[in-house]
């Protein structure tokens, strides 16, 4: 038994690494992945493209527009002067906000009437606009108070201090960085394109090229061929949560808080997952392309309904309790509260439970339905 | 091993999605024997070794493979015998060394014994010198010879080859028939399919089988005398034209074609042979030879399905 479990592991070694494209595609790949992915995916909304309609031109409005221009958010695009010029604006995507101001903005500010500012929004991405429409109420209000300080003070009334002030601290990640909450993620994505990908294609590449037929007639057991085709991908799995936190950690400095013991552990646990997935398209393709094909039928799905970029509490009810079914999910929120929130397995045990009962059904499946004999 | 036969079949078939490849089918291989199945393509030959082979299970019947059966001791089956399918299963990008070490592995064959035999099965097949190559990048002849090596690490009691030299060149194919014979001599008992009719000449017995159906099974001398007809060779300048107009009208006998000889299967030779001169010379196509000729096991295959299909 373990003879002819050590022959496929050597041989699925030697295959595995002997292909430069292959060795390319198992080590280099994935820090690229992480590298171009932490830089690209940072949904931090700031220094938005602003143009200015300023048709008063007072000190007032020259104030107000100044304090925009002073907050980080957003960034002076252009001062426009004619209105068709703002509608163009939006039209190229030039910018993301215009703030008008109409004349008689500074008047009504100085007599004491209630003046208005307009925000208009590129609401293509809706997302981005809500963020940027939140910031401009900020400044706005801020704004606002110091307008009536001056005016009491121009009473001789000296304003005590306001009742309520709101004192925010972020926990686990402090200055809310998004690459800290997506890069982490990017290790599963990897580990489950790479493991669920290549190890159906491993065995479909047996049928394509025949010697599936062969090993068939040899008396090697179905548990070690299975075995075989599997465990060079548990190592390859490994490796690549290793090589994809370090790039994490040394590269983008994403905290690193939990043990690393348990990552692997809670690796291993969604490797079952995902090698189960791998083996079950094995047993539905006969072709290294209609493996991929049905790679992807199950990858996207996975990833869109596993809280990479979408919040499952933002789901429908009905597509929550799908998520269930999802072993990324529970992968995700493992890698995520190791990394960032450093708890340990008494907080983390209900997902790798979930992870584990999950990995054995799909693995479990995958096995009864692979045959030693032809179709 | 005592069974009394190699391999035993009793009406064996087997369906594919109502579509019938093996149609109850009979036959038994005496131990030591080199048994060929003939047929043409899709005749159910593969498919019948496959059953064999105990990796594909038969629809109905039951074989028994050095008495055991098939499917119920398929595990048993698989340690006593060897099965080189169409495309013999190496992997491309191992080398010549590591598939066969591989197999030898998978076969649990212990290190001194396999040395020896590697040396052994390399020097058979010429393939010493290559033994690093990847597989891949090895001629097909030699591939074969090499599927062949890898299927011979262990010692099997029964070898199972499927078209084993389909398409592999001339050279090589005697190599693989003379490896054969040297099996023989060492008690193996060898079931071979082949389209190749010239081959199955060199087998003890063979067996015709065509649809899925077996339609004789005897020695090659046995089965020429089931031609009951003769057979006129003929020899003309232009056969092709020759051939069709044979066929149009001579309609009671059956013609084929083999390179430029036309073999006329009739049962009455003297009648036809004058026939024949005046048709050629009516149509101007000079004659160069007629005679009657033994019959060959293609003339033998190609009567009796023309007989079946009738």
């Amino acid at each position: 038994m373990m003879d002819r479990l050590k022959a496929m592991l050597v041989k699925e070694f030697i295959q595995a690494f002997r292909d430069p494209r292959m060795r390319f595609i198992l080590l280099v790949i994935p820090i690229m992945q992480t590298i171009i992915f932490g830089y690209a995916v940072n949904t931090d909304v700031t220094d938005v493209a602003t143009a200015v309609y300023d048709l008063d031109n007072s000190r007032e409005s020259r104030d107000l527009i100044d304090r925009f221009a002073r907050s980080e958010y957003f960034s002076e695009y252009e001062y426009v002067q004619r209105e068709e010029r703002v509608r163009e604006l939006l039209d190229r995507g030039d910018v993301r906000a215009v703030i008008r101001l109409e004349r008689g903005f500074g008047a009504a500010i100085r007599s004491g009437r209630p003046a208005a500012v307009q925000l208009l929004l590129d609401g293509t991405d809706s997302n981005t606009a809500g963020i940027v429409a939140g910031y401009a109420a900020t400044i706005v209000s801020r704004y606002n108070i110091d307008v009536s300080t001056q005016r009491l003070a121009h009473r001789g009334i000296v304003p005590g201090p306001a009742g309520v002030r709101l004192e925010t601290r972020a926990w686990f990640n402090e200055n809310l960085e998004s690459r800290n909450y997506y890069v982490p993620a990017v290790i599963a994505n990897i580990v489950m394109v790479i493991t669920m990908l290549l190890s159906s294609m491993a065995v479909v590449r047996e049928k394509e090229i025949g010697t599936m037929e062969q090993m068939i007639v040899t008396p090697i057991g179905k548990w070690e061929f299975i075995l075989g085709k599997t465990v060079p991908f548990v190592l390859i799995g490994f490796i690549n949560v290793a090589l994809v936190t370090a790039a994490a950690v040394f590269w983008f400095k994403v905290p690193l808080r939990g043990s690393l013991f348990l990552l692997f552990f809670g690796t291993a646990l969604f490797l079952l997952s995902s090698l189960g997935f791998g083996l079950f398209i094995s047993t539905v393709s006969h072709t290294q392309q209609q493996a991929m094909m049905s790679a992807f039928f199950f990858l996207f799905p996975a990833m869109l309904l596993s809280g990479f970029a979408f919040p499952i509490a933002n789901m429908p009810e009905p597509v929550q309790w799908l998520t269930y079914l999802n072993p990324l999910r529970y992968y995700l929120v493992i890698i995520r509260e190791i990394f960032l929130k450093g708890v340990g397995i008494e907080i983390l045990w209900p997902q790798m439970a979930g992870l584990a009962i999950l990995g054995a059904c799909i693995f479990f499946f995958a096995v009864s339905r692979f045959r030693k004999t032809l179709s | 091993m005592t069974a009394p036969h190699a391999i035993r079949v009793e009406n064996l078939g087997k369906q594919f999605a109502g579509v019938t490849a093996v149609d109850d089918v009979s036959f038994s291989v005496a131990p030591g024997e080199l048994f060929g199945l003939i047929g043409p393509d899709g005749a159910g030959k593969t498919t019948t070794v496959r059953m064999l082979a105990s990796i594909m299970d038969p629809t109905a019947g039951d074989a028994w493979v050095t008495g055991r059966h098939t499917v119920r001791e398929a595990e048993k089956v698989k340690e006593d015998i060897s099965y080189m399918s169409q495309r013999f299963g190496l992997y491309p990008d191992l080398t010549v060394q590591e598939n066969i070490d591989f197999y030898a592995d998978i076969y649990g064959i212990g290190k001194k014994e396999r040395r020896e035999r590697i040396d052994r099965l390399l020097a058979f097949s010429n393939l010493t010198p290559f033994r690093q190559r990847l597989a891949g990048k090895l001629s097909g002849g030699m591939k074969q010879k090499l599927g062949l090596a890898c299927a011979l690490i262990h010692t099997p009691a029964v070898l199972f080859l499927d078209e084993p030299t389909n398409g592999v060149d001339p050279v090589s194919r005697r190599d693989f028939w003379r490896i054969l014979h040297q099996l023989l001599e060492e008690g193996v008992t060898i079931f071979v399919t082949t389209a190749y009719l010239d081959e199955a000449d060199r087998c003890h017995r063979v067996g015709l089988i065509d649809k899925g159906r077996l339609l004789a099974c005897d020695t090659p001398a046995n089965l020429r005398k089931l031609m009951k007809s003769n057979i006129l060779e003929i020899i003309t300048t232009d056969s092709r034209k020759a051939v069709a107009l044979l066929r149009e009208k001579l309609t009671g006998e059956s013609i084929s074609l083999f390179g430029a000889r036309i073999h006329v299967t009739t049962a009455t030779p003297e009648p036809t042979a004058s026939r024949i001169s005046s048709l050629l010379r009516e149509e101007g196509i000079s004659l160069q030879s007629m005679r009657e000729v033994e019959p060959n096991l293609e003339d033998v295959f190609v009567s009796v399905l023309s007989e079946e299909r009738r």
